[in-house]
């Protein structure tokens, strides 16, 4: 049938609604990209935007491709199929330029990969914060006066992350029971909390605020609500003001708790 | 059995074996392959239903949280008809585990492997008939304990598909990891051994019962990717049965192969012993990456089948076709880790399996290519089958180009575990497995039931189902690299999904989800309405090549009253020798044949 032809109009309308939902949802705040704030995730976004564009040009060729063919090789009175088995030349030609971007692809990010993630390129710094997951909320233990963990005058804090703007931070990832995984979107940084293992993970900011930490890994039937806030201050002085408050806070309540337990 | 190699070698009549009479040998416990395809058949679709209903209720959950769903609610009467969140758990880990294990591998496996490859190559029958039996009946206890896992205290497990422990393994960590987590590691393991005996059945049959002159490149694609399909499965599927044993003796008899010494969760006891939480996660993906090739190669190869025999037109590139799927295959076992890049494996490692991941994108590349190649120049036919293997095709390609964005180790970061990754595999497993399974059934439907489907009807369920399927998945990507994190009951908890976009889209995606169910009413009347009503089927109706279609439909209890000799290979269409017709099937002689005739068909 003549109208057959029509059926390429339906897949191309796919190919168009996907290009077109990517295009629209750049400008939208609430669909595209968080805005970035650490210096790795700029990398990621470049990664990531390489790719979005490589594969988005192959897309939308074979879409155009099949529309075309969906279009003019439809079945019409007269019409012969053209008898071939094959091409060795269209073969290599569509198997080695594949592959070559395929390998600049893999190559291209093993620089950024080994900067994140590898144990060699650890900033040199004290971690700032041992974290902990548990079902289901994140525990956090900052070093007190003698800049050391483990000891009595630990700070403790629940789903409250602090750390300060434009210095590469460490924290130690630690979980308690199940798996998790410490997700900071807006800083494109994720790592799993493992039962057993204590893994440093790395990362840093370049503004100041307030963001969020997702748990990314199925922990449990409170997972969903296994939410952080993370608060990034403008400098260590804001820091070492917000640790020490902190520190008041939680020695006040332990001092009311030991004379509730005395009986005072 | 070796009646029947025999029966292969010599094609003699009088071997047939005579077909049983009463009804229970003959439907129920049959070890007719034809009978056996159509059992996983409709198993398989009444599996299909129940898991779409399982992710419409995910769906619903996500773009109302906490709204009283329709229908269900009524079950949480006590907590103001509102989804507990753990029941949201285990509705997407039992949608997942439904469709994956209960839906798709046996469909394509099972129910076309089973009827098609005998036929396809020739034989009579399976290697190992009564294997063939137990493997089909080896799905039932899975299917029973998987359901009564819904009514055991603390429900139906929740862990996910993954079954990740320690939330698996420790019975306090989770409502749905006490008894239910129980029944759903037995029931995996009956699954398992359904397939492994498939398996084995499949190669066995391949390489011993083909018909004269069924050399093995004159196999169709379909023959090949089962074939492919099920070596993987069989050298897969025994770490995974390893990985689920260990799994259940750490929950029942107390070793500890996944926990560190010591460990503790909800407060419940410590376990003694020292065991590797990571240990689980690669034994589970070694088998669980190649399966999801398991779920998409047979889909390839009868797309392959279907999109020559419409174009009228030589499969592009046969060989590279062939290579390419066994390359998958190879390539497929030493991919896993991808799925492991942020687990805390040594980074190292995620370098390498970054190269090995984006090199199994270059087979799929190729086979895309090959089947644009087999389009171009065509006579295209537009069926229901021809256009739901164009959908494959289509939607394949956008399940393949997103998976680059997770080989890619420090884009996957940010995306792993995200609605980026939700996005692609169901572009891979709804858009490619699920697009090639109604695309089988459009097309054998009149060689397994003897009918013809209706092909406005089915024209009809394909246009709405490809409309829906884009609506609910493609927007998938976009929200993911957002960061909404998958597996959440509530995406509203964080602030950077409360906003009207994310929210928007959700819901945009759920009622898209809603109107792809109800599409399936029109596949469902007519799957039923063509069974008992439709037109008569003639022996051959789309004037394919391959050995089924010289069978009459539906083909008789012995398939072949002569075994057939096979002169070519099955992508003859449009050839000069016998113009005007404009296919040569692969038992019929050419003038230059005779003298190729060796043994067999005297």
């Amino acid at each position: 049938m003549k109208t057959d032809r029509l059926w390429a109009l339906l897949f191309a309308f796919s190919a168009i609604f996907a290009t077109g939902s990517f295009i629209y949802s750049r400008n939208n705040a609430d669909w595209w990209l968080l805005p970035n704030v650490s210096s790795m995730g700029r990398e990621i976004d470049h990664l990531f935007i390489i790719i979005l564009v490589i594969t988005g040009v192959v897309f939308i060729a074979t879409q155009i491709v099949l529309c075309y063919a969906i279009w003019t090789f439809a079945d019409a009175p007269g019409r012969k199929a053209h008898y071939v088995h094959g091409q060795m030349k269209l073969e290599v030609i569509w198997t080695i330029i594949p592959a070559s971007i395929l390998v600049f692809l893999a190559l291209y990010q093993m620089g950024t990969w080994s900067k994140i993630k590898f144990r060699s390129s650890l900033p040199k710094v004290q971690p700032v914060a041992e974290v902990t997951g548990r079902q289901f909320q994140w525990m956090f233990r900052y070093a007190g006066d003698d800049r050391r963990l483990h000891t009595d005058d630990d700070i403790l804090t629940i789903n409250d992350f602090h750390f300060v703007m434009g210095e590469p931070t460490i924290i130690h990832l630690k979980s308690q029971d199940v798996l998790h995984s410490f997700f900071l979107p807006q800083f494109r940084i994720k790592q799993d909390a493992v039962p057993g293992l204590t893994i440093p993970v790395w990362f840093d900011s370049d503004t100041a605020g307030k963001f969020e930490l997702v748990c990314a890994e199925l922990c449990g039937w409170g997972h969903y609500k296994m939410r952080g806030n993370v608060t990034v201050h403008a400098n260590q002085v804001d820091f070492e003001a917000w640790l020490k408050k902190t520190k008041t806070e939680q020695d006040r309540d332990q001092l009311a708790l030991v004379n509730a337990v005395n009986g005072g | 059995m070796s009646d029947h190699a025999h029966l292969a070698d010599h094609g003699h009549d009088d071997h047939i074996h005579p077909e049983p009479t009463n009804f229970l040998a003959k439907y129920v416990f049959s070890m007719d392959h034809k009978i056996i395809g159509i059992q996983f058949l409709f198993s398989g679709l009444i599996m299909y239903a129940v898991g779409g209903a399982l992710a419409m209720s995910v769906r619903w959950q996500l773009a109302w949280p906490w709204k009283p769903v329709p229908i269900l609610s009524g079950l949480w009467a006590d907590y103001g008809y509102r989804m507990p969140p753990e029941y949201y758990n285990k509705l997407f880990t039992m949608h997942a585990t439904v469709m994956i294990f209960f839906v798709i591998i046996p469909l394509l496996t099972g129910a076309f492997g089973n009827f098609l490859i005998p036929l396809m190559i020739g034989a009579r029958d399976m290697a190992f008939p009564k294997l063939n039996m137990y493997s089909y009946w080896a799905m039932w206890p899975a299917i029973v304990l998987m359901s009564l896992s819904f009514f055991t205290p603390g429900g139906s497990a929740e862990a996910g598909w993954t079954s990740y422990p320690t939330l698996s393994t420790f019975r306090w960590s989770t409502p749905g990891s006490l008894d239910g987590q129980t029944l759903w590691l037995m029931a995996l393991l009956f699954a398992g051994v359904s397939s492994l005996m498939g398996s084995i059945n499949y190669i066995t049959t391949i390489i011993m019962l083909r018909a004269p002159g069924m050399k093995m490149f004159r196999m169709p694609m379909t023959v090949w990717a089962m074939f492919i399909t099920a070596l993987l499965q069989a050298f897969a599927l025994p770490v995974l049965t390893a990985a689920l044993i260990m799994q259940l003796l750490d929950r029942t008899i107390g070793t500890n192969f996944f926990a560190p010494a010591n460990w503790m969760v909800a407060n419940a006891g410590n376990v003694v012993g020292g065991g590797q939480t990571l240990l689980f996660q690669h034994l589970f993906w070694f088998y669980s990456h190649p399966a999801v090739y398991i779920m998409i190669l047979p889909g390839m190869g009868m797309v392959s089948d279907i999109l020559s025999t419409f174009s009228r037109k030589p499969l592009f590139g046969y060989k590279p076709m062939v290579f390419s799927i066994s390359a998958i295959a190879g390539l497929g076992f030493i991919v896993w880790g991808h799925h492991m890049f942020q687990s805390g494996m040594n980074p190292a490692l995620g370098a390498t399996f970054m190269l090995s991941t984006m090199m199994i994108a270059l087979p799929s590349a190729i086979k895309t290519f090959n089947w644009l190649g087999t389009m171009w120049g065509g006579r295209i036919q537009f069926t229901t089958a021809m256009l739901n293997a164009i959908g494959f095709v289509a939607m394949f390609v956008i399940g393949g180009l997103s998976g680059i964005f997770m080989a890619a180790t420090p884009v996957d970061m940010h995306i792993h575990d995200t609605y980026f990754i939700v996005g692609h595999i169901h572009y891979v497993l709804f858009g490619g497995s699920v697009f090639a399974i109604f695309a089988g059934i459009s097309y054998w439907f009149p060689k397994i039931f003897g009918r013809m489907m209706n092909d406005r009807l089915g024209k009809i369920h394909f246009a709405l189902s490809f409309i829906f399927f884009n609506g609910t998945f493609f927007l998938m990507h976009i929200i993911g690299m957002h960061g909404h994190p998958r597996r959440i009951a509530d995406p509203t908890v964080y602030e950077f999904l409360r906003g009207s976009g994310v929210v928007g889209m959700n819901q945009f995606m759920t009622i898209n989800a809603m109107l792809l169910g109800l599409t399936q009413l029109f596949f469902i009347y007519n799957f039923f309405h063509s069974l008992f009503f439709g037109p008569k089927a003639p022996a051959n109706p789309w004037h394919a090549n391959t050995l089924e279609w010289a069978c009459p439909s539906p083909p008789p209890y012995y398939n072949f009253l002569k075994i057939p000799t096979v002169y070519r290979m099955a992508y003859e269409y449009s050839a000069d020798e016998v113009a005007p017709l404009d296919y040569w099937p692969q038992d019929q002689p050419g003038k230059s044949d005779t003298a190729e005739v060796h043994s067999g068909a005297h």
